[in-house]
């Protein structure tokens, strides 16, 4: 097996540069599937983050009758209390912050035009409500005791020619199915480079909200960040009281994690598509190597060398040029990854319906689709290493001494 | 004893709707030990004799005996079986792999064998000291002359210890000097091993080194002599 390589190593040798850019036909093709693959990764696990982070949570505490997509406001859909429980769910280790939430439908009206926009009431100083703060891009964020201050996302200001200090109508649906409007102020414009979010969500203090919608000392949910994403069952499970329904982030994303497996799906075949072509190069490369070593594969025959041998010996060139472009493949592909997940890939505003993904992905690498990708390649390196094998292997002797020069 | 024996043998090949015939019905038996030489001219059918001889092709009709085994209508890969081991080869061509040295070269046959590793260096040292090559042992072919490639290929020929040796115009590409030395080495390693060789050529000064010459004309064998043995220094 050792003189097998042997051999193949140096038979590749013969050609340097041929054997070279075979092998990096392979590697840019294994490169750019890893980039790929990690960016893949990178988008999906950042929605995911990013929806945890803004939108969902780890979980939330509901009453059994509230129906998300109705955004009810009626008190028997609402938690009753909503600070005390969260107060009380917020004691537990494995939970970070706990913090009631009111949402409703609305319309901001300034001058003639309008737009549709979700409205979150919120307790400004909860840590759960941090990324909000952090995306402050101008004016204040809110304080809990305001009652005129609304807080905007930039594309809606932009939308709308609004900046800090502008005067908006919001209209909103209220608890006993009416809607009111009142004026406000805007206090303060955010980003969270999530253009699905900023585009629609406006934030009120949670007092306020309730005002607003009349829902009084009601929320629409407790939003719950743990420490660990891992704990979220248990702490799930130590929830359920039969009150309350507890729903845990995979069952609030569930688009998000079809969406990646489905993006995962495509990506198998990207692969095949990808290193199929590159196969081509392999087969290219040993097939010429079969017709210029036809005298070659004549002598071996001649001193007793069996077919399957001479067909090993093709078989262990293919698989070195694998390894080869394998590993360049590898290099190439981490360095990629490991420049854009410094500076990140600017994808600008992607908008899809229940995800929210930034404005920029961070590819990331995952050890396994490293090694699937690597083991894919290697099968297909050495399949396509299969034909010209068996055309060695398959030449009469007699016709092969006749055939070299 | 016979090492090997032709009954019959015609072969012909088919190009398009032309048949051309190689072999018009040879018969002939090589005895172990004999250093016979096969004569003619060019399209006289040496060359596809010595291949039926060495089960690299197989006959139209008629049967090939080596050593008393009838290989006429072995399959491709018992035909390798019976190669490796009783029959080495000497091509016109320097045939040796261009990426192995001279060592490993002579080594091939015995890993295909499957001899173990200090068997293998004591049989290829001890070869490669006897076609006098000992100092050109790790020379890749491309750094040796083609005398001394065509010595290696002896060497290599010798490696398993076969019954039967065929060389195909062995000397047909070397100049006189080294030509007289291969066929030099031969006949010596035939009188020291009494290893059989039989070899192709047309060249009047080999055929001087034979003990017996079959002349083929057309497919046939036309002649058929024993003659007697020359000393080395009557050759060239």
């Amino acid at each position: 097996m050792i003189q097998l390589f042997k051999i193949a190593f140096r038979d590749l040798g013969r050609n340097r540069r041929r054997s070279f850019f075979s092998s990096l036909a392979l590697a840019m093709g294994l490169s750019l599937l890893l980039l790929m693959a990690a960016f893949i990764h990178g988008e999906m696990n950042g929605a995911l983050e990013s929806t945890i982070r803004l939108q969902s949570g780890h979980m939330q505490i509901r009453a059994q009758t509230y129906d998300e997509s109705k955004t009810s406001l009626k008190w028997e859909d609402l938690v009753e209390n909503p600070q005390e429980v969260a107060t009380q769910i917020a004691a537990l280790a494995p939970v970070k912050a706990a913090t009631p939430r009111l949402f409703a439908s609305g319309i901001v009206a300034v001058r003639d035009e309008t737009a549709g926009v979700r409205i979150y009431g919120i307790d400004p100083l909860s840590e759960a409500n941090a990324p909000y703060r952090e995306g402050l891009v101008s004016g204040d964020y809110l304080t809990a005791e305001d009652r005129e201050g609304i807080y905007i996302g930039q594309p809606l200001a932009e939308k709308l020619g609004l900046k800090v200090g502008d005067q908006i109508n919001l209209s909103a649906n209220t608890a006993n199915g009416d809607v009111d409007e009142q004026p406000f102020t805007i206090r303060g414009i955010y980003t969270t480079n999530t253009y699905g979010f900023d585009s629609s969500t406006v934030f009120l203090p949670l007092a306020k909200a309730q005002t607003l919608t009349q829902a009084e000392n009601h929320a629409s949910t407790i939003f719950v960040l743990l420490k660990e994403r891992e704990q979220t069952e248990s702490v799930a499970n130590a929830l359920q009281t039969g009150k309350y329904k507890v729903i845990t982030w995979a069952k609030m994303n569930e688009l998000v994690i079809q969406y990646e497996e489905l993006a995962n799906a495509y990506m198998v075949l990207l692969y095949l598509i990808v290193l199929g072509i590159t196969a081509t190069v392999i087969v290219n490369t040993l097939v010429m190597a079969v017709f210029e070593r036809t005298r070659e594969i004549g002598i071996l025959a001649s001193i007793g060398m069996k077919g399957r041998r001479i067909m090993a010996m093709f078989l262990a060139e293919s698989s070195l040029l694998a390894v080869g472009g394998i590993l360049m493949g590898l290099i190439l592909g981490i360095l990629m990854v490991g420049y854009f997940a410094k500076t990140g890939f600017f994808i600008g505003n992607m908008g899809i319906t229940g995800m929210l993904i930034g404005n920029t992905v961070y590819p990331e690498l995952t050890l396994n689709d490293t090694v699937r990708l690597t083991i894919i390649a290697f099968i297909i390196t050495l399949l396509a290493g299969l034909y010209p094998a068996v055309l060695a292997a398959r030449m009469e002797p007699v016709e092969a001494l006749r055939g070299g020069k | 004893m016979e090492v090997t024996k032709i009954e019959n043998v015609t072969r012909v090949f088919k190009t398009g709707k032309i048949e051309t015939q190689a072999l018009r019905g040879v018969n002939l038996t090589i005895e172990s030990g004999e250093f016979t030489a096969l004569v003619g001219p060019s399209g006289s059918g040496k060359t596809t004799l010595l291949q039926m001889i060495g089960c690299l092709d197989q006959p139209t009709s008629g049967k090939v005996y080596i050593n008393g085994k009838d290989v006429s209508r072995l399959n491709r890969n018992q035909r390798a079986d019976m190669r490796r081991g009783t029959i080495g080869f000497i091509f016109q061509f320097f045939a040796l792999i261009p990426t192995l040295s001279a060592y490993e070269n002579v080594e091939m046959p015995l890993l295909l064998v499957g001899k173990g590793a200090a068997e293998r260096r004591e049989r290829v040292t001890r070869l490669l000291e006897s076609v006098g090559l000992s100092d050109r042992a790790h020379h890749r072919p491309d750094q040796l002359s083609g005398g001394e490639q065509q010595r290696v290929a002896i060497a290599r020929a010798l490696a398993t210890t076969p019954t039967l040796i065929l060389a195909d115009e062995p000397t047909a590409n070397l100049d006189t000097t080294n030509g007289q030395q291969v066929m030099e080495t031969m006949t010596r390693l035939n009188q020291e091993t009494g290893v059989t060789f039989v070899f192709a050529t047309h060249d009047p000064r080999v055929i001087q080194y034979a003990r017996r010459v079959v002349t083929l004309r057309d497919g046939f064998i036309a002649e058929n002599s024993k003659a007697e043995m020359a000393s080395p220094g009557e050759h060239g």
